[in-house]
């Protein structure tokens, strides 16, 4: 075990590695710079993402009651964040969603977290630059004796696994079936803790009102386990049906299989699994996947939702008109949502420093972030 | 950057609607556009013209444009949008943004 430190010191504030697990210490020459990998600044977010965050808080957050839930890292997770101070107080989903989550210290969580709308965060890791402000909020974060941040990335993981309601998160592609990647053909990008939560763990036994009523609309369960009731993880994700460069996000098939190929993989490497993924949000609106029938349906719902894309183009509007009228595909109109409301007055943060002011000055964006 | 001109008529489909007053709506932002809605004279037609640094997506504009025209039945009228690297998703909200204000 070869640990590399900043600074070697006399004597340390807090142990989180005791001395008999280290065999090495190397003193780095400069100082090693931590990423700040969970902080996604306000004033990068659409009037798309903001769309996508009202279909899905109203859609799915409200639709299914979502209390223990994880976010991915992206601009529409952000945007969710950051509208539910507003939106999600006007939907009266204050108390009723989000209570709990498994999340690193966000900053877009800061106005959802004064506004007091979560009751406890459980972290994988800290984030730069919020380290005062989760020590003065050690009612929601949870603290060590010294007032700092306790993570723990292997609980983390765990509650994520089996504990959680619902992972919401993007991806880069996701194919006809169902299936979501991030793999393209020459790499593999963040595949961080969306493979234990974006699935429905075979082992949980504990119920909640979500993860009930998510797996009582799953039409086939009958054929699986009979009479028997059981839940489902509800697993969202959420797309613009064409990413960065105008590639589409909808695929016949994903290019995780020419990383197999390239890289001699036993298999392609799949982030979530399509029959773990229960919902699919677009600008198009949303997939209800847990309550298709069977693929035939599936396909025609991920059709729906899929846009201008080849997959999208391959939709039979009749279909689709049943599917909305079966509530396994809805527009945003469906279920009540105005698009012309999607813009960016409905952040309750619309900057960085809008951020710092609402955490009374506690959070400290790194420099980078400091466009003030 | 070279900017490119797509110039290209829709029919008009379903229930028809018309432009009763210009419009213009949005912002040549990053990743934006701008739309101008007028009145045209082509009985049954909708003319579109687009403005856009992107180079290779015709296809892709007409999916975005005709799928437009169908749902809303929009005819007799001419898009005018100037774009910059809007995704089609930001296409058809402002299009639909820039409808809404088209006095009822």
């Amino acid at each position: 075990m070869i640990a590399q430190v900043n600074k070697i010191v006399d004597k340390l504030p807090r142990v989180d590695i005791p001395a008999g697990w280290i065999d090495a210490v190397i003193q780095s020459p400069q100082p090693f710079f931590i990423e700040p990998l969970f902080t996604r600044d306000p004033g990068l977010i659409t009037d798309n993402h903001i769309l996508l965050a009202m279909m899905a808080l109203k859609g799915i957050y409200g639709e299914y009651k979502v209390k223990r839930l994880n976010h991915g890292i992206g601009f529409l997770t952000s945007a969710i964040e950051l509208i539910l101070p507003t939106y999600g107080e006007e939907l009266g989903l204050k108390g009723e969603c989000c209570t709990h989550m498994v999340l690193n210290p966000h900053p877009t969580m800061i106005p959802a977290i004064e506004a007091g709308w979560v009751d406890t965060i459980h972290c994988f890791g800290g984030e730069l630059g919020m380290e005062e402000y989760v020590r003065a909020r050690s009612d929601v974060f949870f603290t060590g004796p010294d007032g700092s941040l306790r993570s723990n990335r292997a609980f983390a993981q765990t509650a994520g696994h089996y504990a959680l309601d619902m992972f919401i998160g993007g991806t880069l592609q996701i194919d006809k079936f169902g299936n979501s990647s991030t793999a393209t053909a020459n790499r593999v990008a963040g595949f961080g803790g969306a493979p234990n939560m974006g699935c429905d763990p075979k082992g949980r036994r504990h119920v909640t009102e979500s993860w009930l009523k998510c797996g009582q609309e799953v039409p086939n369960m009958h054929d699986l386990i009979g009479d028997m009731p059981r839940g489902k993880r509800l697993v969202v994700q959420g797309v613009e049906t064409f990413g960065e460069a105008r590639a589409p996000s909808f695929v016949d098939k994903l290019d995780a299989w020419k990383l197999a190929e390239n890289a001699k993989l036993d298999l392609p490497p799949v982030m979530i699994y399509g029959d773990d993924v229960t919902h699919i949000v677009t600008e198009d609106g949303i997939a209800y996947l847990n309550r298709a029938p069977n693929m035939e349906v599936r396909m025609a719902a991920i059709r729906a939702v899929a846009g201008y894309t080849d997959v999208g183009m391959k939709e039979d509007p009749t279909e689709t008109k049943r599917l909305r009228e079966a509530k396994i595909f809805q527009t945003p109109e469906d279920i009540g949502i105005d698009r012309s409301r999607a813009n960016r007055d409905l952040l309750a943060a619309r900057s960085m420093r809008d951020l710092v002011d609402i955490s009374g000055g506690l959070y400290n964006p790194p420099t980078r972030f400091r466009n003030w | 950057m070279a900017l490119q001109t797509i110039e290209f008529e829709i029919d008009g489909s379903g229930t028809p609607r018309r432009v009763t007053a210009p419009v213009h709506y949005g912002v040549v932002g990053s990743g934006d556009l701008e739309v101008l809605l007028s009145a045209s004279d082509k009985a049954g037609k909708l003319q579109v013209k687009v403005v856009t640094p992107v180079k290779g997506f015709e296809d892709l504009w007409r999916r975005v444009l005709s799928h437009f025209a169908a749902e809303t039945g929009l005819t007799d009228a001419r898009i005018e949008i100037n774009d910059n690297n809007a995704s089609p998703a930001v296409v058809a909200l402002r299009l639909r943004q820039a409808l809404a204000e088209l006095p009822a």
